[in-house]
Parts: structure tokens; sequence; C-alpha cells
């Protein structure tokens, strides 16, 4: 069986929900981040997967797939840092109990 | 073939590695696990002959973000063991699988239309001619730059012992 652009795109949406399982269930902070990694992951593999099916020749689906990867980086070190700091003031970083700005 | 080949094998190690990330309890073999399906990416972008993506996935997922990552792990030792999930779970799973379904059914039920010319090869000197020309991104390679300087700066201040 050949591969197509098919099976880029299921694997991609097969990443993509189990990160967003993943972001939605889980408790601890950095387990989120990397779950959002994920997902932005999964994201990039099906631009590139459309731009080497659809458009070979034009390559804009790897300029946003790299556009993506610089406000991911952008993310996880705000991220990390928002972590952090809420760690150094609560001694805790489970998403249950970090409710300072819960209506 | 080969191509197929390498395709099936990249697609279950990264599946796995992402369930990995999940369901490990240990919060540091999770990250270990999420750098492991950072490079079967990698590998994927070779086999869509996406080679410079390739190295800089390798280059700032593998070797920095997953950094980051572990370094955010280790400073928050103290916490709690494992990574227990809230009470979300069971809704949390079905928004996923149906999401899933819709997904797959769309992405299958279309017709692609599928160019007949075979991808570049080098992509490293068309992928800069296409960021850095007059006609190009030039001015969202630059609001990149912006943002990360940013990001960076905001980083450094809230992380910053006060």
């Amino acid at each position: 069986m050949t591969i197509g652009l098919e099976h880029y795109l299921v694997l991609s949406a097969v990443l993509f929900c189990i990160g967003l399982y993943g972001a939605l269930t889980k408790r601890n902070a950095v387990i989120i981040l990397m779950c959002i990694e994920l997902m932005l992951n999964s994201v990039n593999i099906s631009l590139v997967a459309f731009s080497s099916y659809i458009v070979p020749l034009l390559l804009t689906g790897q300029v946003f797939a790299i556009f993506v990867m610089v406000v991911a980086a952008a993310e996880v070190a705000v991220g990390l840092a928002i972590i952090l700091a809420i760690y150094r003031g609560l001694t805790d970083i489970d998403a249950n109990n970090i409710n300072l700005m819960k209506w | 073939m080969g191509l197929a080949a390498a395709f099936w094998i990249m697609a279950v190690v990264a599946v796995v590695a992402a369930l990995g990330v999940i369901f490990l309890r240990n919060v540091f073999r999770a990250a270990l696990s999420l750098v492991l399906c950072f490079i079967t990416v990698a590998g994927l972008y070779i086999t869509l002959s996406a080679d410079f993506l390739a190295a800089v996935q390798i280059l700032v997922y593998v070797g920095a973000i997953s950094v980051l990552i572990i370094l955010a792990i280790m400073m928050t030792r103290e916490v709690q063991q494992g990574s227990p999930s809230n009470k979300m779970k069971l809704p949390a799973f079905i928004v996923a699988v149906v999401l899933l379904g819709i997904m797959i059914y769309t992405v299958t039920a279309n017709s692609w239309q599928i160019a007949a010319e075979s991808p570049l090869t080098p992509t490293t000197v068309p992928l800069a001619a296409k960021l850095f020309s007059e006609s190009g991104f030039i001015l969202p390679v630059e609001i990149a730059a912006m943002l990360i300087l940013a990001a960076i700066l905001g980083a450094i201040v809230i992380a910053r012992e006060k």
C-alpha cells in the first residue's frame, strides 16, 4: 500500500486527539504543557504533508510550520516561567489547586 | 516501499510515544517519551522530503524545548510523584474520540487534489528564498523575531527571584 496524504493527516489527527485528551485531563501543569507541545507538533505534521502533496513547489506549508515552531518555543518559555513562578509562591503545580484567579 | 515501511514504523512509534506521555506515571519518563515522539516527527518530515524542517525539529524541539521541560520537571521535583488525572476523564475522552472521528471522516471523505510534481529536495535554499525575499515572508520573520525577544524577556522577568 502506497503512502498518501490521508495517512499523514490521520496520523496527525490521532496525535492531536491524544494531546487534547492529555491537556484536558492532566493535573500536573508541566504535563499539560507537554501535551500542548504534542498538539502543535501534530498540526505541523499536517501542514508539511499538505505542503508536499498539494503544492510541492511552493513550500508555503513548511514556512507556516516554521512559524508554528517559533510560537511554540515562545509559548513553552513563557509557560515554564509561569509554572516556576507559581511553584515558588504556592509550592504546588497541581492545576486543580491553582485557583487564585478563579471566580 | 522503503518509504512506506519508514512511515509505518515512525507512525506506530509516534503514537505509542504520545500515549506514553499521557499514561506513564513518572513525569520524567513522560518527558522522555515526548522526546521520542519529537524524534519520530522529525523522521516523518524526512519522509515528506522536508529536510530543513527535520533538522530544525531536532534542534529546537529535541534540543531546546525538551531540555526546558526536563529542567522545569527537576525544579518542581518535590510536588508529587505521578501524573494524576482530574475528574474530567470520561468527558475529555468522549470529546477526543468524537473529534478524532470527525477529523478522520473529513480527511478520508474529501478527495484531495494531489499535485503531479514530486516535491523539491533540498528545501533549504528555496525556503530561505521564500522567507527572506522581497515578495516573501520577510515581515512575519521580523515579527517572529520580536515575539521571541519579548517572550525571552517576559520569561526572565516572570521567573526571576524577587
